[in-house]
């Protein structure tokens, strides 16, 4: 049977998170995942970062930004009345 | 991940819901044009100061993006999500503004966007984050210091795709770079962003310490 190097899943780490792999690499990839403690970890560690990642609710805003957006689409929305 | 087909048919939702409110707005209503922003203004915000790092900048050009993109509705096809459409006019307009910042930039020159493999730290276990761990403040403090470690190329590219949840094409597009180039250099951000974590001593006691020899 075909196996991967651990550079290669290296390589598909991050279309694997993006679920953007073929059905066959992806059965390769998993069966490599499941006997490499190194990449296991690897995957697992670098999904916890893009879960924090995407919290945006962690950014925040400059205080008074949307009062602000909100005042100079206003003026925008009269011009375009007139 | 396991959520694609889900999110996939969500995403028709909105675009639909979206072209309704567009029409309308369009039609005159005009101040409907807030509930198309409102759900975006911190992802077009956030956008626009990951690519200048100076807020009054990234609230000039978020401003200024927000208000092209209303001059410009009627010309907005409605094919992808408004928001996609919104955040590239932002990354478009952030990294003009960029260009005529600075002449050549030494971050550029010390980036190439090269095909070199990267390899990552290597850890022995690894333990999920307790995230209650870390103060929400000091995580987003930690989190916008990652982003600022990384050179241009990857920080762009790890932002419209993990925080902004562009989908590769939208990214590609919004960046103005090949499908595979996006891949490539996505690839390489995730790994780096993951590095930082890896190898930053506070991180030690939430589980990210490095591999022993």
């Amino acid at each position: 049977m075909i196996t991967l190097s651990c550079e290669e899943v290296r390589r598909e780490i991050s279309n694997y998170l993006d679920d953007d792999l073929s059905p066959s690499m992806r059965r390769l990839l998993e069966t490599h995942l499941e006997q490499c403690r190194k990449c296991a970890v690897l995957l697992d560690s670098t999904h916890n970062v893009l879960v924090l990642l995407a919290d945006e609710q962690r950014f925040e805003l400059p205080a008074g930004f949307s009062v602000r957006v909100r005042q100079i689409l206003a003026k925008e929305f009269e011009k375009a009345k007139r | 991940m396991q959520n694609t087909l889900v999110k996939e048919s969500e995403n028709d939702r909105v675009i639909e819901g979206e072209r309704e409110l567009i029409a309308d707005i369009l039609a005159g209503n005009h101040e409907r044009y807030y509930e198309l922003i409102a759900p975006i203004e911190r992802r077009v915000y956030y956008t626009a100061y990951a690519i200048l790092r100076a807020e009054a900048d990234a609230e000039e050009v978020s401003q200024e993006a927000i208000l092209k993109a209303f001059r410009g509705l009627r010309t907005f096809r409605g094919e992808a999500r408004f928001s996609s459409w919104l955040l590239s006019i932002v990354g478009n307009e952030a990294r003009m503004r960029l260009r005529k910042r600075r002449e050549v930039s030494l971050e550029l020159l010390k980036s190439p966007d090269n095909e070199d493999e990267y390899t990552p730290i290597e850890l022995a276990e690894w333990r999920e984050i307790p995230v209650e761990a870390l103060a929400q403040k000091e995580l987003a403090a930690r989190l916008e210091e990652a982003l600022a470690a990384l050179p241009e190329i990857y920080r762009e590219v790890l932002i419209l795709r993990d925080i902004d949840e562009l989908n590769i094409a939208e990214t590609s597009a919004a960046l103005e770079i090949s499908v595979p180039a996006v891949k490539t250099r996505l690839l390489r951000a995730r790994l780096m962003a993951r590095d930082y974590f890896v190898s930053r001593s506070w991180a030690r006691h939430l589980g990210f310490g490095k591999a022993q020899p």
